[in-house]
């Protein structure tokens, strides 16, 4: 038993992972129509600057966590202005060709001073340790990894579905010329917005420092599980992407526990059953 | 156009109505010539910021986000400028929409979404609407409905620009006409002269 709780555990804890990126995709896809391959390298790139706070400036962990993803938003907003932005209208093909070579240039960079070993991430000192549930024992760091990637998908949710902004956010979603045409500055707001779906995928590259190091990699080894999350979930629905990120991550998890020769491949295989019953996915609108 | 008028804009399908419309509203690619707003030129000016000049325009196919509910539909315009209507005063014009605020956008019924495009552009401050087809579709006494609220705006001095097929609806609100045929204006006349002009409008409408 102990042992399925902690393949549990580390279900969830994907789970997140999945969660906030695939979120970031979602939002991203919506507003600009661009498939952003270049998440994974943005989440690395959170994980990294994190690294460099901690070992150039001393900056700790729970300022990384707010500095990050700022920091690694001001450069995806800065993309989305020097490139993106042209391709407003193309065919889907282009945003995903240019955001998979910016990907590969972005890895590229950072494996020719890295190399590709990990470098060590220490989990700050508030968060060491751990407690014994009764039927587990939970380290808290990975604990809070979960409960705080919870919270902030729920506050994303609330912040697009509930609030005046994320109204704008819906309708310039379905309709810019019109929501422009009503005194709206959507071009700014499409820039926002990839920020905020970079900023996401960077807070989830610090949450994970602490637990799978900081390599150059580890966004493009993360991110092809993770479109398949958003096959799965559909790319219309913010809830949608939450629900089937840490679904999926658990789902993953008992697969590990009961069967784990498959556990690599659960998530594909139900990606190619989800398309063939419902190709926009579980919860997505028609393109 | 003149402050507090209403103008319609006449001309069968494809004359370049709407076109003119979204001309001036900025949402149209490639704009060349002149549109002047309070004799500010505003034909380089994008579409939010023509938006914010006072400007606000109604589309044909009304433009009801379907992810956004009855209220956030309506509250969704930005504010503009001072002057515009007061909520209640909206619910005054259109008291269907206040029983279902709560509703999803798009699940009302074709009448009632038109009076909700109409609706959120009322309370931004805008002084120049723009409406187009406001009747296309709709039953008579909707229609109606929307005539009155038409009239009802004009003596709270809007200015209004119509596009109409619906030449008998036209007759009853506008002040003024311009006929439009391959995106010129080829006549104009007033309210008062229409009944001696109708023959030549027989022949322009081709009906």
């Amino acid at each position: 038993m102990q042992a399925l709780y902690a393949q549990l555990l580390v279900g969830l804890i994907n789970g997140s992972f999945y969660a906030l990126l695939s979120l970031g995709l979602a939002v991203i896809f919506g507003m600009l129509n661009i498939i952003n391959f270049a998440h994974g390298a943005l989440y690395m790139m959170g994980a990294f600057v994190a690294y460099f706070l901690l070992s150039l400036g001393g900056i700790n962990y729970w300022w990384a966590l707010l500095l990050a993803p700022i920091i690694v938003g001001i450069f995806g907003m800065i993309l989305e202005r020097t490139m993106l932005q042209w391709l407003t209208g193309l065919d889907h093909l282009y945003g995903l060709l240019l955001t998979f070579g910016i990907a590969l240039i972005v890895q590229g960079v950072f494996q020719n001073y890295f190399g590709s070993s990990g470098l060590p991430y220490a989990i700050p000192d508030q968060l060491k340790g751990g407690m014994n549930l009764g039927f587990m024992f939970l380290p808290i760091y990975r604990g809070w990894v979960v409960i705080f990637s919870l919270v902030v998908c729920l506050a994303t949710w609330f912040l697009i579905e509930k609030t005046r902004l994320g109204a704008y956010l819906r309708a310039a979603t379905e309709n810019p010329t019109l929501v422009r045409a009503f005194g709206i500055n959507v071009p700014r707001m499409i820039t926002l917005t990839y920020g905020l779906g970079v900023g996401l995928a960077a807070l989830a590259g610090v949450l994970s420092a602490p637990i799978n190091q900081v390599r150059p990699l580890m966004g493009a080894d993360l991110i092809i599980v993770v479109f398949a999350v958003v096959v799965i979930g559909g790319m219309g629905s913010i809830m949608g992407s939450i629900i089937t990120g840490f679904a999926l991550g658990v789902i993953e998890g008992l697969t590990k526990y009961f069967y784990p020769e498959a556990s690599n491949t659960v998530v594909f295989v139900l990606m190619v059953l989800v398309l063939l019953v419902k190709p926009t996915g579980l919860t997505g609108r028609a393109a | 156009m003149n402050a507090g008028e209403v103008v319609t804009l006449l001309g069968r399908n494809g004359a370049g109505k709407t076109t003119t419309l979204k001309s001036i509203m900025g949402i149209i690619g490639k704009r060349t010539g002149s549109v002047k707003f309070n004799n500010q030129e505003i034909i380089r000016a994008t579409s939010d910021k023509i938006a914010r000049m006072g400007i606000a325009f109604c589309p044909e196919e009304r433009g009801i986000f379907s992810s956004l509910d009855v209220r956030e539909n309506l509250l969704l315009p930005p504010v503009v400028r001072a002057g515009g209507l007061p909520l209640e005063q909206i619910f005054d014009l259109f008291p269907n929409l206040k029983e279902r605020l709560n509703s999803q956008g798009t699940k009302l019924s074709g009448g009632e979404q038109q009076m909700l495009a109409i609706a959120r552009i009322l309370r931004t401050g805008a002084s120049f609407l723009m409406l187009d087809e406001p009747t296309e579709g709709l039953a008579p006494v909707i229609i109606q409905q929307i005539g009155h609220t038409i009239a009802r705006l004009k003596k709270e001095g809007f200015t209004i620009l119509l596009v109409e097929q619906n030449f008998r609806f036209a007759s009853t609100v506008a002040d003024r006409y311009y006929v439009v045929e391959h995106g010129k204006i080829i006549d104009g006349f007033s309210n008062a002269e229409l009944a001696a002009n109708m023959d030549k409008l027989h022949t322009y409408l081709g009906v």
